[in-house]
């Protein structure tokens, strides 16, 4: 479909126009939402819309006093210092175990595979709401129940930067070893036999030949599942406490009980961070494909 | 038969190639297990905790375990409230519930099933020190000072003889120790008994049993019990509160699923609930309706995106697909707050409009805290998730087939519908289900944006965990919620398979 040809009929050229023009609609719809808001951000009124001056482009309408808020605000600090605190955790705790069992389970005769991979992607499956109030009963008990009895915990993991961690981390693993997994499909195993061959113990093995391959999967599912935690607003409300306020959740209850401008500067912020996501992991993208020989797309 | 193979050790080869099997089977669990274990411990064992709370009912059982025992014998289709047995155990259980203060709580979880019942307890448990039951107290001590001495009550509680003899003042005084020792953190040994243990004492006498030191109990004026707590409020006399008491005294109940489904336990079994308390059902079918539509929403501006990408040369198609995984990488909250702003009232849609003179300023559109907004909301925030399971399907048919049926006289519409648009079905499958998937157990955009008429059963799962406190009734909706969501996660697994599932195009 490249180009309309010279012989096309008043019809199919309406047709192919018009077709662009829907296409680009529901382009403008999945991106104006979010490119309003930066805009917006620098408004030197408390409005949530745009004022004539700004309209008129006069400097006296723009301004950085929200950003200045969110910067001196110690209650958006907190919440950002805490968000940069639980995510990073949580990420290292999923990434570090997901990659291991994504790597035991791309080998050949696992028993119960299917089981398994269904019970470590079910994190992303059942809604977070269920997930949160699970996580809210279970964590507010000092004990974890077993078949042989309970282990008595001498604290409970509710309201404790632990428990959120726990949570988070939980949540990211089904991204890690989505990801993981695919680079792995591709993976040639011979390679770690010729590696063992050459007298490579399994550890030398693994970091030297194997991380190298599958490192673009792992970073992907890392940023996944960082992404999954500084995002997580739920299962923190209802597992964490006034201490572990993340940016989120100052997000939310901002915008719940008032909406104060200060959202639209963080926003905007956040929109940055994630533009900075997109393009690291379409390199890794593009980076994993020309190692494993394909041609980029 | 042909010599059995062997390995370079001398074993036999086939022996050897099972242990090697197995050796790699351990490995890779090995290698699985931590996270096994870390997924069982911080995800699945909660999980298994909702669902088990979404059926037990120790509160009862624990609070009142006297009255549920002596309740068994009453009838509750007789339209009277039960006799004075059941109104004395109540009297021993409420005492000792009112030191634990746990019977305010019984209150508030049978409040759920019959409206008044809460505060019927409170008011009980604020008057039951009050009881006229110190005239057996007196007569006793009266009759005998050894009844007045703590040393001589607990010597009489190590006889087993004399505790087979006085069952309902064993129990009332055992209960009566223990409270004393973890409530009020007292010597049981240096307190005399209270009021309830004397009442239970002087029905044991008047049931015929033989007393420690014999007491002439018919000289002794009764107190009726149950015209005490009569005094305290007339409902203790309705059969329905004790009903309910009876329906709910088992360790499990069905109850907070009958809840859930505007039903409701009755006398005579089953029963729908009163017309006005019916709102779980209409609120799952709201839920179903409003997924549907977003994942309607989705499919209809999904499919024409998906296929521009799809038919795109590769390096115009990957410029364009930033757009989609652009919002796909963006906060949650932060979509969420841009459509908050732009849907308000005097927001930048409504300004835009008014402006260009569809709306009239004083008539603006009301597009947010309604369906409308959640759905605009939604949609956005799931497009994604449609457009990119739909793309990868469409990728992998071949251009060539469209251009096949023309060239055999199909016109364009038969063409795609007959050629086209079946080969891209799964693809419409698979976005669809993890669209509702997604869209049915969202919490934070209706939360935001629903207002009253554009919320989802999960804002009423929070509402009942963070303010309503019932905490079975939240369980119990999250439980059925996750059994529709996991029919959906099996029907997705058939179709696309759970392994394919691919992040960021």
């Amino acid at each position: 479909m490249s180009g309309i040809p010279p012989y096309a009929t008043t019809g199919q050229r309406a047709w192919y126009y018009g077709f662009r023009v829907i296409c680009g609609l529901i382009f403008f719809f999945l991106i104006a939402p979010i490119m309003v808001i930066i805009p917006l951000s620098f408004n030197a009124q408390d409005f949530f819309t745009f004022t004539p001056e700004m309209l008129a482009f006069d400097p006296a309408g723009y301004s950085t006093k929200h950003y200045e808020d969110f910067f001196t605000n110690s209650d958006w600090q907190l919440a950002l210092r805490n968000s940069l605190k639980i995510a990073p955790v949580a990420t290292l705790l999923s990434v570090s175990l997901g990659t291991l069992a994504a790597i035991g389970l791309s080998q050949s005769h696992v028993p119960f595979r299917r089981g398994i991979m269904a019970i470590l992607i079910s994190p992303m499956i059942v809604p977070l709401i269920i997930s949160a109030t699970g996580m809210y009963f279970f964590y507010s008990n000092p004990y974890i129940p077993t078949p042989f009895g309970k282990i008595e915990l001498p604290f409970t993991l509710t309201g404790t930067y632990l428990g959120v961690v726990l949570a988070h981390a939980a949540l990211g693993i089904p991204f890690v070893i989505i990801t993981v997994t695919a680079t792995l499909v591709g993976f040639d195993n011979s390679l770690t036999r010729a590696s063992a061959n050459m007298g490579a113990g399994p550890v030398t093995t693994f970091f030297r030949v194997q991380m190298p391959l599958i490192l673009p999967g792992v970073v992907s599912g890392g940023l996944f599942a960082f992404i999954t935690s500084f995002d997580e607003v739920v299962v923190v409300l209802f597992v964490g406490s006034a201490g572990q306020k993340t940016l989120p959740w100052q997000m939310f209850t901002g915008l719940r009980e008032q909406i104060s401008p200060t959202i639209l500067a963080v926003a905007t912020i956040l929109i940055a961070v994630s533009i900075v996501l997109l393009f690291v992991v379409e390199m890794l993208r593009r980076r994993s494909e020309r190692l494993r020989g394909m041609s980029p797309s | 038969m042909a010599e059995q193979m062997m390995a370079a050790d001398g074993r036999p080869l086939k022996a050897s190639l099972n242990r090697a099997l197995r050796r790699q089977k351990i490995r890779a669990l090995a290698l699985i297990a931590p996270l096994l274990l870390f997924i069982l411990i911080s995800f699945v064992m909660p999980i298994a905790d909702m669902l088990f709370r979404s059926v037990e009912n120790e509160i009862v059982e624990n609070t009142l375990p006297r009255t549920v025992v002596a309740l068994q014998d009453w009838d509750a289709t007789s339209g009277e409230a039960p006799d004075e047995p059941v109104f004395n155990a109540l009297y021993t259980d409420m005492a000792l519930a009112v030191e634990y203060k746990s019977h305010t709580r019984l209150g508030s979880r049978l409040n759920y099933e019959t409206t008044g019942i809460s505060s019927l307890f409170r008011k009980s448990g604020r008057r039951i020190s009050r009881f006229d039951t110190d005239a057996y107290t007196d007569a006793f001590t009266a009759a005998d000072p050894a009844y007045a001495d703590p040393v001589q009550w607990a010597a009489w509680m190590d006889d087993d003889a004399l505790r087979a003899k006085l069952p309902l003042t064993t129990s009332a005084y055992d209960g009566w120790e223990k409270m004393i020792v973890e409530a009020e953190g007292d010597v049981p040994t240096e307190e005399q008994p209270w009021d309830f243990v004397y009442t239970a004492l002087y029905n044991d006498g008047v049931n015929g049993a033989e007393l420690p030191i014999a007491v002439d109990v018919s000289q002794i004026e009764p107190v009726s019990i149950r015209a005490q707590f009569s005094d305290v409020d007339d409902d203790w006399l309705d059969p329905d509160v004790w009903q309910t008491i009876k329906t709910y005294s088992p360790t499990y109940t069905n109850g907070y699923f009958l809840n859930s489904v505007d039903l409701m336990k009755g006398a005579e079994g089953v029963e729908q609930r009163p017309e006005n308390e019916r709102i779980y059902i209409v609120l799952f079918i709201r839920t179903m309706i409003m997924s549907l539509s977003i994942m309607g929403m989705c499919v209809l501006l999904g499919y024409p995106i998906a296929w521009l990408l799809a038919n795109l040369s590769a390096r115009t198609a990957n410029l364009l697909m930033i757009l989609v995984l652009l919002p796909f990488w963006t906060s949650l909250l932060v979509r969420t707050s841009a459509w908050k702003v732009l849907l308000q009232q005097q927001g930048v849609i409504n300004d835009v409009l008014v402006w260009i003179g569809i709306v009239a300023d004083d008539n603006r559109l009301e597009l947010i805290n309604n369906q409308t907004g959640t759905i605009i909301a939604m949609t956005h925030i799931l497009l994604p998730f449609m457009i990119l399971p739909l793309y990868s399907v469409m990728k992998t048919i071949p251009p060539s087939y469209l251009r096949a049926a023309k060239s055999l006289g199909a016109t364009n519409w038969t063409a795609f519908w007959r050629v086209y648009f079946p080969q891209s079905v799964p693809g419409i499958g698979a976005g669809c289900i993890l669209v509702f998937i997604l869209a049915i157990g969202y919490y934070i955009t209706p939360e935001l944006v629903g207002g009253t008429k554009g919320v989802f059963i999960s804002n009423r799962i929070a509402y009942h965990i963070s303010s309503s406190l019932n905490w079975g009734l939240a369980a119990a909706l999250g439980t059925i919620l996750l059994a529709i969501v996991m029919a959906l996660y099996w029907a997705y697994d058939k179709i696309v398979g759970i392994d394919n599932v691919k992040l960021g195009g």
